[in-house]
């Protein structure tokens, strides 16, 4: 089975957050950058899959330079190679809207005819967990998100889909396909010290965004971004760990009544 | 005329919540550019359901109908609301921010070379560009404003709780069904039955005072503390979607969109940063106080209490001072 996984570099959750200078996007600079947290599931269920029954991992990313780094940490793990759609500065793909992404990520395996399409259900960044569903309808493929497990059967793919306040639902689906995954299912691999031995000599295809010829209009716009303004008025009680308790317990007892 | 048309959901034979939220801001977007709101959902032109709908101002009701849409399907809903919105031609299309809705929206908004602005929390009239939609991004800690720029409908989902479901005005409505054109063969997914993993033993719902427990915790060993914090007030233990996945606490303690809705008397969330699913799931608590070392984290936007702090030196603090108040 030939599987690509879609994985995306984001800010580290606990990244400082500063409004840059145009407005639209925070600071990078100091920013540390890891893998998208579903997108490592989806990696580590396609490494699975091909455990279980062999073929090859594609790794696919888009985004500057630095995303080289996340590609050869997925290669470290036990990707075969990579697509790395490399813009040429950090902002060249912030002009490009969910489905222009999308189209780039299409372009770049259109000629890879795989098996299945893996990606996470959503950027732990920009959160518009679409890029999956997109994808699946500009390949023509079928679709299937927030995935926890995947069986292969003979006819394609038996997959338990995670529904609503504690629901699940299997579905069967056809292959080629793409599937969205839920984090948390399985245990993400370390990158063994021979992997990452291994990851150096393993090939990564750079392409530019202006190769793939891609439609940039966006249909969407990001305006501005801002720090959000609080819903309630939070009172910070401050001192030592247990000056911050003790107060807290008495605006528990006698304003909130709950002790 | 054009009009913003809402894709409703129904569970047990009710309109969802989420789905009048839906409304409640269709009916915003709408008041604003002064144009009708019509409404469709999946049901049979004489379902009950529908008459819920009378006369709460949608200008039109669209059953859709076909035998091929009674098991939810990404396929067959795809077809179908695009055969509805390309005779209706809305100039806006809104749905409630469900894992339903996140299944097919983006690939319906495809099929129209659109893009779904998903999971807003607040609509505003732009200057110029048309209405401003609010997202949030890096899990609650920034808010953006985006406009649709391109021609044809804008697609538009609606995050739980942004909205109040008030009782929405008078007006007439009718109904009108709608038969969409739809194979077997089109359908490529098969969906099974949709299942409970387990049944619930623990009901948050009824604790007046809840510890919820998140990341911050760093490992299963450190329980214990938030578990004596728990005892000392008597409070249940909850737990944001990370722990649960890592089998440190059971599903059923789950509090946020994939778990439980909760609104207790309080609601201590320690080491939780508060993204979106979780903040959903607990923010209509009477009272919530948060522990988190970062001043930033956006849980302290919902908070009225907040203790900025490392959780491991002020639990243990809080528990002690508890225990010293009830003796």
């Amino acid at each position: 089975m030939k599987i690509i996984v879609a994985i995306k570099q984001v800010p580290e959750r606990d990244a400082r957050i500063r409004i840059d200078a145009s407005g639209k996007w925070i600071d990078l600079n100091d920013v540390e950058f890891s893998m998208n947290e579903s997108d490592a599931y989806a990696l580590e269920e396609a490494l699975q899959l091909k455990e279980a029954h062999g073929g090859e991992v594609v790794v696919l990313s888009a985004g500057p330079e630095r995303v080289g780094k996340t590609i050869r940490e997925a290669l470290a793990k036990g990707a075969d190679r990579a697509i790395h759609i490399q813009s040429a500065s950090e902002t060249e793909l912030s002009a490009f809207d969910a489905l222009g992404v999308a189209s780039l990520l299409a372009a770049a395996i259109k000629d890879e005819q795989a098996d299945l399409i893996l990606t996470g259900l959503q950027s732990d960044d920009l959160g518009l967990g679409q890029t999956g569903v997109i994808l699946a309808e500009l390949l023509g493929l079928p679709h299937a998100t927030l995935i926890l497990k995947i069986e292969k059967t003979d006819t394609g793919l038996k997959v338990l889909r995670e529904l609503e306040d504690g629901w699940f639902q299997h579905l069967e689906l056809p292959l080629p396909a793409v599937l969205t995954i839920q984090s948390g299912n399985s245990k993400l691999r370390y990158a063994t010290l021979m992997g990452i031995k291994k990851a150096k000599t393993k090939e990564v295809k750079t392409v530019s965004v202006t190769d793939l010829a891609a439609n940039s209009e966006p249909v969407v716009a990001l305006e501005a971004v801002k720090l959000p303004h609080k819903q309630r008025t939070t009172q910070i009680l401050g001192g030592t760990p247990a000056e911050a308790a003790a107060a807290l317990v008495e605006k528990l007892q006698f304003e909130v009544r709950a002790i | 005329m054009s009009s913003v048309l809402v894709f409703l959901e129904a569970k047990n034979n009710e309109i969802t919540r989420l789905s009048w939220e839906a409304m409640a801001a269709a009916h915003t977007l709408a008041a604003s550019l002064s144009l009708p709101v019509d409404v469709a959902l999946v049901a049979a032109a004489d379902n009950p359901i529908l008459k819920t709908l009378q006369g709460k101002a949608p200008r039109t009701v669209y059953a859709i109908d076909h035998a091929l849409l009674h098991a939810y399907t990404a396929d067959g809903y795809t077809t179908a609301y695009a055969q509805l919105i390309e005779h209706a031609k809305p100039a806006y299309v809104v749905f409630p921010h469900t894992y339903q809705v996140r299944d097919f929206a983006p690939r319906l908004a495809t099929r129209f070379k659109q893009v779904l602005i998903s999971d807003v929390t607040g609509i505003e009239s732009g200057s110029g560009t048309g209405p401003i939609f609010v997202r949030q991004l890096l899990q609650g800690k920034l808010n953006a404003e985006y406009h649709a720029s391109g021609e044809g409908p804008s697609f538009v989902s609606i995050q739980a709780g942004a909205f109040r479901a008030d009782e929405p005005q008078a007006g007439d409505t009718t109904i009108q069904p709608f038969h969409p054109t739809l194979e077997a063969s089109e359908i490529r997914v098969q969906p099974g039955e949709p299942f409970r993993a387990s049944a619930q033993t623990v009901d948050l719902n009824s604790a007046s005072i809840l510890v919820s427990v998140g990341r911050g915790i760093k490992e299963e060993a450190n329980l214990p503390i938030v578990q004596e914090l728990a005892s000392a007030l008597g409070a249940e233990l909850a737990a944001s979607r990370p722990i649960c996945d890592a089998g440190w606490l059971p599903m059923e303690r789950q509090v946020g969109s994939s778990g439980q809705t909760v609104a207790p008397k309080v609601y201590l969330a320690v080491g939780i940063s508060g993204a979106i699913q979780h903040l959903v799931g607990m923010k209509g608590s009477q009272c919530i106080v948060a522990i988190n070392k970062d001043e930033n984290a956006p849980i302290f936007e919902v908070a009225d209490y907040g203790i900025v702090g490392d959780l491991f030196e002020v639990v243990p603090a809080l528990t002690a001072a508890i225990r010293k108040v009830k003796g």
